[in-house]
């Protein structure tokens, strides 16, 4: 506990020269459960707006469990239940009282297989936005071009609007997700190994991409890629058995980590 | 034994063996083929015997005139009519409940204990001899009106419908991945939303589907319609009163000994059997475009 908190503290000095630096979302106590499974336990973290955090960890160490509490879409499942505090902007997200689609609206989410919807390209985008905003025809079409120049897919697609959006590739669907996503004009965005199933090339540009919206964005990635975690993010936080081992500045995980797990791990000794 | 074998591959296996391994393939091979034929047979033989009946009997009469009496010219649009009326109305009652009963066991009530229950009777009804439909309609419908009825025709053929619906789209909205679900939510879209909006458009040609093979296995129905609709010698458009109609009116005049309503009765069931070929038709051609579009 202490040790984390003092990590969490080192990282914010480290940093502090940036000036901006204001505390999004933080996940204080937090344990959750799949039934009777205890999947995670006493998580303690902060989520700091215009930076990247990467969950790293091996396979079901309970990363994606976290990525999956902060827009709560765990809450689509009977039977998994979380306890603690997760507060954004101050204010506790897991409280009953939280209305979930508002909630969502605000929390944005990329899942690790691309999931466009059997519509067009331009509905796909157009999606999210209809829920909760009544846009002109002309406004529509701004929001939608802004959404896909944001993520690099309006050359690529400009043409074919109309077309569905599972003509697409895989990079360009994953993309097109993003964008989606981007066009409800969320505060947070949790990427959910959004690259695992694509080439290296498209997952290049989703990096790039990730980059390109760190400035508007407070950014949550979960990825199995140590080097992807290396090159996007400011924080890395690495999980383990469903306990956070290590939270700090990416730098200082990846070249001097405190904890005996967290190098074994990164230098590819288990996981 | 053969570790210790150091002869090239080839040269000395059982040639026994293998002799008898292909004679079994060929035998094997044999009988399926022997017996697709042997049902193919029997399809061909209706529809060949359907065609030389049925194509002599249709003409533009069938489609422009009353049935007849016995002994004088006649067709067969008041059958024709009563049948499409039915049928639409049937599928109009349906429909929508099959539909709905299939989302809520898929979508809200999965594991639910009404959910289990309603699949068990769904599949009961799916199979339950459509007569026993006819008598059900006939008791709750026909005797408390007093008289049989074009709307009794109709409920029962709806009747038949619903489990054919629920079932497909219970199974077509399963096969939709729960990812799908997950990404429109995600963006904050309440759960009716999600599945009108997604769901539904994603599992669309394969729910279609379904509500067409209902189509084709409500429009050759007779034991239903004989307790409910019966028949109508005349051109009727009351819902109230007995209609006419194709299954009923095959069985009536394929029965009698006239040789005039023999041959209507051969000319509707051609009717018939190209209206269902059809169907399912366009209800393969739907299902592949659904799967191309998936792809």
């Amino acid at each position: 506990m202490t040790a984390l908190s003092m990590t969490a503290e080192q990282s914010q000095a480290a940093l502090a020269t940036d000036g901006d630096m204001r505390e999004k979302i933080s996940v204080r106590n937090l344990n959750f459960y799949y039934g009777g499974f205890h999947a995670l336990r006493n998580i303690n973290l902060p989520l700091f707006d215009k930076r990247v955090t990467a969950f790293i960890g091996p396979s079901g160490c309970g990363k994606s469990t976290l990525l999956r509490i902060l827009n709560r879409i765990y809450d689509l499942y009977p039977n998994q239940r979380a306890e603690g505090e997760v507060l954004l902007d101050g204010e506790n997200l897991l409280s009953p009282k939280q209305d979930l689609n508002l909630l969502r609206a605000r929390v944005g989410m990329v899942f690790q297989k691309p999931t466009p919807f059997p519509m067009s390209i331009y509905d796909n985008v157009a999606y999210g936005i209809r829920l909760y905003e009544k846009l002109s025809r002309a406004d529509m079409d701004v929001r939608v071009e802004e959404a896909l120049r944001k993520t690099a897919l309006w050359t690529e697609v400009k043409d074919k609007l109309r077309q569905s959006g599972l003509s697409l590739s895989g990079g360009q669907q994953q993309r097109l997700c993003i964008a989606r996503a981007v066009a409800v004009r969320p505060a947070v965005l949790l990427l959910d190994e959004p690259t695992s199933a694509l080439d290296p090339i498209s997952t290049s540009k989703i990096e790039e991409l990730v980059d390109e919206l760190k400035p508007d964005y407070c950014i949550a990635i979960v990825t199995h890629n140590m080097q992807q975690a290396a090159r996007v993010s400011d924080f890395t936080a690495f999980m383990y058995l469903g306990e956070l081992v290590e939270y700090g500045a990416t730098d200082t995980i990846f070249t001097a980590p405190k904890e005996e797990k967290t190098e074994q791990y990164i230098t590819g000794r288990f996981g | 034994m053969a570790i210790t074998d150091t002869s090239p591959p080839g040269t000395n296996f059982a040639m026994g063996r293998y002799k008898r391994r292909k004679v079994g393939n060929t035998i094997t091979m044999g009988l399926a083929v022997g017996a697709a034929v042997f049902g193919l047979l029997w399809l061909v033989w209706i529809l060949a015997v359907l065609l030389i009946n049925g194509l002599s009997a249709i003409s533009l009469g069938l489609f422009t005139q009353m049935t007849p009496p016995p002994g004088s010219a006649g067709g067969l649009l008041n059958a024709i009519f009563g049948s499409i009326v039915m049928t639409v109305l049937g599928m109009v009652i349906g429909t929508p409940i099959g539909i709905m009963a299939g989302t809520y066991m898929a979508e809200y009530g999965k594991g639910t204990k009404l959910a289990e229950v309603t699949r068990f009777i769904n599949d009961i009804l799916l199979s339950a001899p459509s007569i026993i439909v006819g008598l059900f309609i006939y008791t709750i419908v026909v005797v408390p009106m007093g008289h049989f009825s074009a709307w009794a025709g109709s409920i029962s053929l709806a009747v038949l419908v619903i489990p054919v619906v629920v079932r497909t789209t219970e199974d077509m909205l399963n096969l939709v991945p729960g990812s799908l679900r997950e990404a429109a939510a995600a963006l904050g879209a309440p759960r009716w939303k999600v599945i009108v909006q997604v769901t539904y458009r994603a599992a669309r040609s394969g729910i279609m589907t379904g509500v067409l093979l209902a189509v084709a296995r409500i429009s050759g129905e007779t034991a239903p319609l004989l307790f409910t609709a019966l028949n109508n010698q005349f051109w009727s458009v009351n819902m109230n009163a007995p209609m006419a109609n194709l299954p009923v009116t095959i069985f009536q005049f394929a029965l009698s000994p006239y040789e005039d309503w023999q041959r209507l009765a051969w000319g509707g069931s051609l009717l018939i059997t190209v209206a269902i070929l059809a169907l399912n038709i366009g209800a393969r051609m739907l299902a592949s475009i659904g799967t191309k579009k998936g792809q």
